[in-house]
């Protein structure tokens, strides 16, 4: 992302927006400048902001007066009054950082929009995770630190030395020179994303070990890391064996996704403009609900 | 994908957050053109008064605007627009519908398990709440992936109501400085929850924000009051 110099009106509005905190108004320029290397291409910026054309020498004379008269001129601080941001061509190894930043670009490797794959959602269908199985995501950078793939390489390294399974599908494991061992491309450690995620799939009874593992790789590393575990739920719908393992670590899970089992091999046929919704109908089931 | 998973707060905050969404299985055989059961699904769903829908690739209902002339600045609105991701989606991937109330959640579950649309229909909220709407559609649960929360971050993370707000988009698109702003803004009184919820809304990409809880934090912040984590 770069952001237009003749365009900018210093307004700050951009500092605010930017997830890694690496947008700052220059005090040589009284421009905005981006920190390139702090960066992670999310777009954040360029997609969140809403465009406004004022014209920027009007902008700064008023800015000008504003400021000679102890008065501050401030827009809607959800906007880019000048529309000043160019998104910028990006070459390899910077791409990488929009891969795993920007979510309106689909990873390569997965065709999924966002950082990870379809995990438990189409469980019903791929039987991705299966009785017995648990499938541990583990997530780099979120919320709003970011991480560097060399801090991700510690821990994937930690985990094939026990010899845990990627997701082959993964984007980070797409992105691996060995994946036996658990090594990151080399020539992309140093580049920084807003978020990314390891995916594994362990039986039952290696979860508590693999959990270990990522709490002893977290304390090493500067990043953050947050952890998801999926289970396929038996016949009654109810899961009695990872929740008690998880309780016995100290975790009290409160929030899940929960895959409700409606998925069927064959879609239901629908012309594409088939039933229109009726706009503002109470619904009968609301009623009762 | 986890960005509905990840949510600071407790599971009381969680009560008036329930996120539906429906994807199709990539590479499966008879799942390939999707989007008219997703076009379906998002049609389904306005019946039901969500707060907020969204198209993975294009957005949700309030999305940052592109205006060329001059005075548009003064006529930007603040409603969601759930006909623009009716009209906008274009290819087949993860549609979301957000409610915050969970009597509409239900129905619109049992729903969507009437219709038998064959698409994969996951709900993301506290563990009580997905239990009540499979209960109430009469589903049981296929498989869940529980969130072991954000516990061990510590002092790594600011405030606890900018953490709600920010985490409430998933992707990250929502910086903590822009939701300790918003803070700002209403605790100032410069702008309404409802403002200050609609201004970091427009930065969630796939319209899983959720602006009636966001108000409510806005709310409390205002009023200094703490919010009991537990994650």
């Amino acid at each position: 992302m770069k952001i237009n110099q003749d365009k900018c009106i210093g307004c700050g509005n951009c500092t605010y927006v930017c997830p890694m905190g690496a947008i700052f108004v220059n005090p040589r320029t009284g421009r905005s400048t981006i920190n390139r290397d702090e960066c992670v291409e999310c777009y954040a910026c360029y997609n969140g902001l809403s465009a406004e054309n004022l014209p920027p020498g009007v902008a700064r004379l008023a800015r000008k007066i504003f400021s000679l008269l102890a008065l501050r001129f401030e827009p809607e601080p959800d906007i880019c009054p000048t529309s000043a941001f160019e998104p910028d061509e990006l070459v390899w190894p910077r791409v990488v950082r929009r891969a795993f930043s920007d979510p309106r670009v689909p990873h390569e490797s997965t065709g999924v929009l966002g950082r990870g794959t379809e995990e438990v959602k189409t469980n019903e269908l791929t039987n991705r995770i299966k009785i017995g199985e648990v499938g541990v995501t583990i997530e780099f950078g979120r919320p709003g630190v970011g991480a560097r793939f060399r801090e991700i390489q510690e821990m994937s390294r930690a985990l094939a030395r026990a010899n845990v399974t990627f997701e082959e599908n993964n984007p980070v494991a797409t992105l691996m020179s060995n994946v036996a061992a658990g090594d990151i491309r080399e020539d992309i450690l140093d580049e920084k994303v807003l978020s990314a995620i390891l995916e594994i799939g362990i039986p039952v009874h290696r979860l508590e070990e693999v959990i270990r593992i990522v709490q002893d790789v977290e304390r090493r590393i500067s990043t953050t890391v947050i952890l998801g575990v999926a289970v396929r739920c038996d016949e009654n719908g109810e899961d009695q064996i990872v929740m008690p393992i998880l309780n016995r670590l100290g975790y009290d899970p409160m929030r899940a996704k929960t895959n409700l089992g409606l998925g069927r091999i064959n879609l239901r046929p629908f012309s594409m403009f088939e039933a229109q919704p009726k706009m503002g109908a109470k619904p009968e089931a609301l009623s009762d609900a | 994908m986890t960005n509905t998973l990840h949510r600071f707060g407790s599971a009381e905050s969680f009560s008036d957050d329930i996120i539906v969404f429906a994807l199709p299985a990539l590479g499966k055989s008879g799942q390939e053109d999707a989007l008219p059961v997703l076009r379906r699904f998002l049609q389904i769903a306005v019946e039901y008064g969500p707060c907020n829908m969204g198209d993975a690739r294009n957005g949700g209902a309030l999305r940052s605007t592109r205006f060329k002339n001059f005075f548009a600045h003064w006529f930007k609105r603040n409603k969601p627009d759930f006909q623009q991701v009716l009209r906008t989606m274009t290819k087949s991937t993860t549609m979301s519908v957000v409610f915050d109330n969970l009597p509409a959640a239900q129905a619109f579950i049992k729903r969507i398990k009437d219709e038998d649309l064959g698409i994969s229909v996951n709900v993301s909220t506290s563990l009580a709440n997905a239990s009540r709407c499979c209960e109430y559609a009469g589903l049981v649960r296929h498989s869940m992936n529980y969130s072991l929360g954000f516990g061990s971050m510590g002092d790594k993370l600011p405030g606890q109501h900018a953490v709600m707000l920010s985490t409430m988009c998933g992707h990250g698109m929502i910086s903590h400085s822009f939701a300790k702003k918003m803070i700002d803004f209403v605790k100032e009184g410069r702008r309404s929850p409802e403002d200050a919820a609609a201004s970091l809304q427009r930065f969630c990409s796939c319209g899983i924000f959720n602006k009636s809880r966001a108000c409510r934090i806005l709310e409390d912040a205002r009023i200094g009051a703490s919010e009991s984590i537990n994650s």
